[in-house]
């Protein structure tokens, strides 16, 4: 995976407004995204920067919104972009105490590889019992069921 | 008991254990249908064929049980339904901390969950993950040492001891026999919304009409159960829109499926700055 870092200059409702663009052309987006955001190399990951590519991930440096610093990252395959990530550091300080309670522990997940045939369980939209038997779920249970 | 066995054979569902650490501990599952959901329940681990371990999964559905003659808008004779045809409410502790948890979750999704519906008060979206979290406490004493995850209708809630993880696969809502994203969980709670299966059922409540806001599912990672659902739920209703008030939740990630398949989610784990 070809990355390089893109350092936004904008606020969370640009952010939004970077969504509603997708939605509105649906392809050929990383170029002006590079317009609105200049490319330069970045330090924020492992993997060696690259520039000049269509496809690979991009991650924006961190911007001062009024919920706190925005980071973005997007996914460019063939010119088009495929995810979005906002990467969000809430400034902690004036959080009140019951969103704290919640908050904690921080989950430690990762992302795994879209596809992937190593699943446990699936997370979907609300399985009725009617439908049980035709979700993916059910062949999940069905190799696990013991006793 | 009663225990349902399927033989489905969907594509993604080999059922395998990513990395080594999980390959070859005894597992056991269990199945029962109650609130007109599947409930499974896996445990991996030494405690997986444990006496106590089995009570505790009995002790669970017991628990889920009772939650739902007592919560359910469509059970006549439950608290809720008594409410619903404007009788007084009971006083019972639990309904209390139900009312106080909608208006706190109206409150943290700024409408966009809401209890008080046109058409009558309905805690279902909060019960659910509410009812979860409670039932679960007997399994998380009695598989202490080994890894759980209670799946209520593709809402879970799981923990994995320390260097390993369940592999929680996403539903693609464009292709329900395909996952479109997978997660490696230990701790914490993931939840679905979208009218994937049942159609359109989530109301906005504000319009008091089916919810659509351009999103055909919205996933939320939250530390517990009852968060991940209500998230997921409120970030269904209002789509993107709803970014402004997630992003403020520590802990909590939403990934969102639009109409077009394009993917949208917010991180919640800081990277280091630089």
């Amino acid at each position: 995976v070809r990355r390089l870092t893109l350092w936004f200059v904008s606020t969370l409702s640009a952010l939004v407004l970077l969504f509603s663009y997708h939605t509105s052309t649906g392809g050929s987006v990383d170029t002006r995204t590079a317009a609105l955001a200049p490319a330069s190399p970045g330090n924020t990951s492992s993997t060696s920067p690259s520039s000049g590519s269509s496809s690979g991930s991009f991650t924006g440096s961190s911007v001062d919104t009024r919920w706190g610093p925005v980071q973005v990252e997007i996914t460019v395959e063939n010119s088009r972009i495929t995810d979005v990530q906002a990467v969000v550091y809430p400034a902690g300080n004036r959080r009140d105490e019951e969103i704290n309670a919640y908050a904690l522990p921080l989950l430690h997940d990762e992302v795994i590889q879209a596809q992937s045939a190593e699943v446990d369980t699936i997370s979907g939209a609300t399985v009725t019992s009617d439908g049980y038997l035709t979700s993916l779920q059910s062949a999940i249970d069905a190799a696990h069921l013991g006793g | 008991m009663t225990m349902t066995s399927a033989t489905d054979t969907a594509p993604a569902a080999t059922g395998t254990v990513a990395g080594s650490a999980a390959v070859g501990l005894p597992r056991r599952s269990w199945v029962e249908h109650v609130m007109g959901l599947p409930i499974s329940v896996h445990v991996r681990g030494d405690a997986a064929t444990s006496a106590g371990v089995e009570r505790a999964v009995c002790t669970l559905y017991e628990s889920l049980r009772q939650v739902d003659e007592r919560f359910s808008p469509y059970r006549p004779d439950s608290e809720v339904s008594a409410i619903r045809r404007g009788e007084p409410p009971t006083s019972s502790a639990e309904l209390l901390e139900i009312r106080a948890l909608c208006a706190q979750a109206r409150r943290r999704t700024d409408g966009a969950f809401d209890a008080e519906l046109p058409g009558g008060f309905d805690p279902s979206g909060l019960v659910k993950g509410w009812a979860v979290e409670r039932a679960t406490g007997p399994l998380r004493e009695a598989a202490a040492g080994s890894d759980w995850l209670v799946n209520a209708g593709g809402d879970i809630l799981l923990h994995a001891e320390p260097g390993r993880s369940w592999q929680v696969g996403v539903e693609d809502p464009g292709n329900l026999s395909h996952t479109l994203r997978t997660f490696a969980l230990s701790h914490g709670a993931i939840a679905t919304s979208g009218d994937a299966r049942r159609g359109a059922h989530i109301t906005d409540p504000s319009t008091g009409r089916p919810a659509f806001s351009g999103v055909l599912s919205a996933t939320a990672i939250a530390p517990t159960l009852l968060w991940a659902d209500v998230y997921a739920t409120a970030a269904y209703v209002r789509g993107l829109a709803s970014l402004p008030w997630l992003v403020r939740e520590r802990g909590v990630r939403v990934l969102f499926v639009r109409t077009d398949g394009s993917r949208v989610s917010t991180l919640s784990r800081p990277k280091a700055r630089s």
